[in-house]
């Protein structure tokens, strides 16, 4: 019965329109929600009695590290759900995440080495976490290099799919090795902040700062995907009619 | 004609490999050479003191060894791909598993048993601790085959691409790391005089691990390379 719901949508064409019109109500929560999160949690909430005011780069790094993960499941879950039944959107919505993936990574490991200077005195420590999150991003460059090599678009969509799922096994294994790494090589460096038990005036604009990046993150792919079928139905006559009707309201 | 039993298929492939690489010497010897020149480069450039040296070699021979590896990796569906002989096999009624783990198979005997043999002289020329002999040759025998496993997805996802060889570095280097992690420091704990059973145990599961699961990447991903 899923099906019957879903099947509207193998379709591109509808695809296109579906994410089309989630788009902007996306792209609009994501507004109120960042600038009211973020407001709240620059200014609002309160400085953490140790770290004082740097610790609010929190508030852009931890949401950032999550998606970055959960942008990789997801990634994940439409390869493997294109590799299982061959669903070919579910290729175009792997690769519209690919890249966006790889943005939040790399502001992850950005905000934290811009929060870890003041912190711990340095830009970067080879901690369990960093290492991983730098792991990350290479998994993720290497599906975006793939998904370029390949001149046929349905082809890189399978292949970089391929490469995602091994990732993702891969991604326990190479995380639990880091960790280990770490606690045999270096007994006593900079201990992990133990991070506060966060009071609600802090944990709220970080909920809503992460509500609002995750809707970006939507809106963005919304984006990219309808770029991708575009790319990938440009000889389609929906796809040419689509733009006779964009050159006509211009031309207007 | 007869159906040839799956083992027939898979020794057949295998001595297939063997005579091709035989008779092109250099294929073997090669990324071998360059795994020596890396090692001896290392020397040079950190300073020959002993104590430094022994530190660093557990990690420099298992880089080197995971890169040599990377630039031998070519050959293992390369030139079947371009001579039309991949196609065949893969329509060829044996299940492609065979085929993947005989090629892989072929390709481990000409890359990675060399590399453990060697391995012992060059540790001589980099001090390594006494005792960690014995870990270094049971990690390289546990976790070499698992850089030819990894590896050949990577291949197998490029064999396609005219410029494939730097993408497959980028592709497979980061799956690597877990194998280099543990050998290493096996090899460190060995140092130590301290069991190292547990690091073993994990290459050893992730051996079998990539044994068992590699092989269907494998094949998907040739199947989307041959098209």
């Amino acid at each position: 019965m899923m099906w019957k719901w879903l099947h509207p949508y193998a379709n591109p064409e509808t695809s296109y329109h579906f994410a089309g019109k989630i788009l902007p109500w996306c792209s609009r929560l994501a507004f109120i929600f960042l600038s009211i999160g973020i407001v709240w949690a620059l200014l609002f909430a309160p400085a953490d009695y140790q770290q004082g005011d740097t610790f609010r780069i929190f508030y852009l790094h931890v949401p950032a590290a999550m998606l970055s993960m959960g942008i990789y499941l997801g990634m994940a879950i439409a390869a493997l759900s294109s590799l299982v039944w061959q669903l070919k959107l579910a290729d175009a919505s792997a690769a519209a995440m690919a890249p966006i993936g790889a943005t939040f990574t790399f502001i992850a490991l950005v905000t934290g080495a811009a929060w870890g200077k003041p912190m711990w005195g340095t830009w970067w420590i080879w901690d369990a976490r960093l290492t991983s999150e730098l792991i990350l991003l290479f998994l993720y460059l290497g599906v975006i290099a793939l998904h370029n090599a390949f001149e046929d678009k349905s082809l890189a969509g399978k292949a970089a799919g391929i490469l995602a799922l091994v990732g993702v096994i891969n991604l326990p294994v190479i995380k639990y090795s880091v960790e280990w790494w770490n606690t045999l090589h270096q007994g006593a460096t900079v201990s992990k902040i133990g991070q506060p038990s966060m009071t609600a005036d802090m944990f709220w604009p970080f909920l809503i700062c992460f509500i609002g990046f995750s809707l970006l993150v939507t809106a963005l792919i919304c984006v990219r995907f309808r770029t991708e079928i575009l790319n990938r139905n440009s000889m389609r006559p929906w796809v040419r009619e689509l733009v006779m009707q964009e050159e006509n309201t211009h031309a207007v | 004609m007869t159906q040839l039993s799956y083992r027939a298929a898979f020794s057949l492939i295998v001595k297939r490999d063997l005579m091709i690489a035989f008779r092109h010497r250099d294929d073997i010897v090669n990324p071998l050479l360059f795994f020596i020149i890396v090692v001896s480069l290392f020397p040079l450039g950190v300073g020959p003191e002993s104590t430094t040296l022994s530190r660093i070699a557990p990690g420099i021979i298992w880089v080197a060894a995971l890169l040599s590896t990377l630039l031998s990796l070519d050959r293992l569906f390369k030139s079947d791909h371009a001579d039309g002989s991949l196609e065949q096999m893969l329509l060829s009624p044996h299940p492609v598993f065979i085929l993947v783990i005989a090629k892989i198979f072929a390709h481990w005997l000409l890359t990675g048993l060399p590399l453990i043999l060697i391995a012992p002289l060059l540790a001589v020329l980099l001090h390594l601790h006494e005792s960690s002999y014995g870990a270094l040759m049971l990690t390289l025998l546990l976790g070499t085959p698992v850089l030819s496993l990894l590896g050949a997805i990577g291949v197998a996802l490029t064999v396609g691409i005219k410029k494939g060889g730097v993408l497959l570095s980028l592709l497979v280097l980061p799956l690597y790391i877990p194998v280099l992690i543990f050998a290493t420091s096996a090899i460190d704990t060995a140092a130590m005089n301290l069991p190292y059973n547990g690091q073993l145990a994990i290459i050893a599961a992730i051996f079998f691990g990539s044994l068992t699961l590699a092989p269907f990447a494998v094949s998907a991903a040739l199947k989307v390379s041959t098209n």
